[in-house]
């Protein structure tokens, strides 16, 4: 315990948020490849300082333990490779975690604000008895997180009272975490019976897409009810191909059924924040401008020059868009 | 057969644009449309469509808040649900009120009640934590079917297809279980005059936190609340050409 406390207060010698601090992040892979927000979140755990711990679980956990070795200034990673996280059920995830900490005593557990983490944390969170804090956009101090309310439309910076802080992290709000530099140990996870008899995971039927993928392309191409078909969207995907860009949606465009869910991007869909989002056929409801406003550049192609979309485009075109988009795509 | 509990939560109308207090506490609520969380009335509307095929016996209503959380109480009742339970929270206490709390309170009515089914929205659209599903599932110890987009009922189980990053899921979960809704499980139904009526006539019970047992002491304090940062206007093009110009010239393209 005090080797640990040594080791710690070395780690933040040059740090000024906290010392002492200790943080699991738990990492989100496919059994092939890491997910890329799980170093949005090693670089959310930096700037909490301290050491970092990464925990890889999963039916196959080789390809993602190997890549997060690499990542410049982690301490260890932990493996747990069995059948019982198949699909990675919260059932059977939390009580790993559980052990996990209680083994190493962590100050902070961390995951991404995906839909893995959203459903894995709070039950962790819950088994602690600690209150999780979502969606973190920013950390003033080991215990201080600022994170959006209201879609978007304020910000809230809270102070977390309790001893073990628990939090998802939005991926967008942090830099990747490079996975170079670094050459950390594996070691096994604590060992235990973690099957849950509560849940069978069945299946995943997963859209396959060539196009980059939307929460982390730098460019997106939107498109909303104005496309008024799901075969009217391959203007969309030609403008997208054009720009190596990922494509979203509204949820007024999934709804409608031109496009699969996951395309949805806003509140309660994706949040997304390229350096170039382009909005066509999207009237910009609340609830979509709180899943793209962060994005650096943002371009709104629209008939209706009242449409919200176009108080926070940087560039907006009062067009139809049956004909500004093909006219755009052959431009550029 | 089955009872189902539906949590659901009054919040700002989802079409209204909120305002930060000066004092950078909060959002102004005063004199502010309310109604129920969108999420909400999607778990609502499946418990409903749940009794209506014979899948459960009744439907009961749960809202943590003040005084005004009946008249969310009242909308679910003239939805469908059979009877309401407010647990009464208001001033300093509901202002950190978290899902913590809420899930607690949740768990406890869903013993009470012997409920085999806890339904909630995914998410709230005024704190948007997306916790109180998995919370509630954890401190019960059962399974949570988390995001749903279909239900398929079994013999003491449920088959889920979950809304995931990649597209869709399937699990299958052990009843009794917590549910949380997505936006595409159903369309709500609008609450006609007559059935707004007989919610009137419907029981709401009132119980305390304390009553329950639940404790709920802030764990997180608010700091402050603030507008988020500006976008700098942006400029109207004349045309294609000169869309093209500027994000040749910002070197996008």
């Amino acid at each position: 315990m005090f080797a640990n406390c040594l080791k710690s207060a070395r780690h933040n010698k040059f740090g000024s948020l906290a010392r002492y601090e200790s943080t699991l992040v738990i990492a989100e892979h496919n059994n092939e490849t890491l997910t890329p927000i799980t170093q949005a979140v090693l670089s959310a755990a930096k700037k909490i300082g301290g050491d970092i711990t990464v925990l890889v679980a999963g039916t196959k956990c080789g390809p993602a333990a190997a890549a997060l070795c690499k990542a410049n200034g982690i301490s260890k990673v932990l493996v747990a490779e069995s059948d019982a996280f198949k699909g990675f059920t919260p059932e059977s995830m939390t009580p790993l975690i559980l052990a996990t900490h209680k083994q190493f005593n962590f100050s902070h557990i961390m995951a991404g604000g995906s839909a893995f983490g959203k459903a894995l944390i709070p039950r962790v969170a819950a088994k602690l008895d600690v209150s999780p804090v979502s969606d973190v956009i920013n950390i003033k101090s080991s215990d201080t997180f600022v994170r959006p309310i209201y879609a978007g439309n304020a910000l809230q910076t809270v102070k977390v009272k309790d001893s073990i802080k628990v939090v998802t992290v939005r991926g967008t709000s942090f830099e990747a975490l490079p996975l170079e530099g670094g050459n950390a140990p594996t070691e096994p996870a604590p060992a235990g019976e973690y099957k849950s008899n509560l849940i069978e995971f069945i299946k995943q039927e997963l859209s396959k897409s060539d196009r980059p993928e939307l929460t982390s392309a730098s460019v997106v191409v939107s498109g909303g009810r104005g496309l008024k078909s799901g075969d009217n969207f391959k203007l969309i995907y030609s403008l997208a191909d054009k720009l190596n860009a990922a494509v979203g949606a509204s949820r007024a465009a999934v709804d409608a059924g031109y496009v699969p869910n996951d395309m949805q991007v806003g509140q309660t869909g994706k949040i997304v924040a390229p350096d170039l989002y382009i909005a066509v056929g999207i009237s910009g409801a609340i609830q979509h401008l709180a899943g793209m406003k962060d994005s650096k550049t943002i371009v709104a192609i629209n008939k209706d020059p009242e449409a919200p979309i176009f108080q926070v485009a940087d560039y907006g075109l009062v067009a139809d868009l049956f004909k500004a988009v093909p006219e755009l795509t052959d431009k550029l | 057969m089955s009872r189902v509990l539906v949590g659901v939560k009054r919040v700002i109308d989802y079409a209204v644009k909120i305002r930060v207090k000066p004092d950078k506490t909060g959002v102004v609520t005063e004199g502010v449309k309310h109604s129920m969380n969108p999420f909400d009335e999607i778990a609502i509307e499946e418990a409903v469509r749940m009794k209506e095929k014979k899948l459960a016996d009744e439907v009961i209503a749960v809202s943590c808040g003040p005084a005004q959380a009946q008249e969310t109480l009242r909308t679910a009742l003239a939805m469908g649900a059979d009877r309401g339970i407010h647990v009464e929270v208001s001033g300093a206490e509901y202002e950190t009120l978290q899902p913590l709390h809420v899930s607690k309170i949740l768990a406890k009515l869903a013993q009470e009640e012997k409920a085999d089914i806890v339904f909630v929205g995914k998410q709230a659209i005024d704190d948007d934590c997306n916790q109180t599903a998995q919370m509630t599932a954890s401190i019960l110890d059962w399974p949570a079917g988390t995001f749903c987009s279909k239900i398929e009922h079994g013999q003491g189980e449920l088959t889920i297809t979950r809304e995931v990053d990649g597209g869709l899921e399937v699990v299958k979960v052990k009843t009794p279980a917590v549910l949380s809704a997505d936006l595409r499980l159903n369309e709500p139904r609008y609450a006609t005059l007559p059935n707004i009526m007989k919610a009137k006539k419907k029981p709401i019970k009132k119980v305390t936190p304390k009553d329950l047992q639940v404790d709920t002491a802030a764990r997180i304090e608010v700091v402050s609340v603030e507008d988020p940062p500006v976008r700098q206007a942006g400029s109207i093009l004349p045309d294609v050409d000169a869309l093209v110009g500027k994000l040749k010239e910002a070197g996008h393209v």
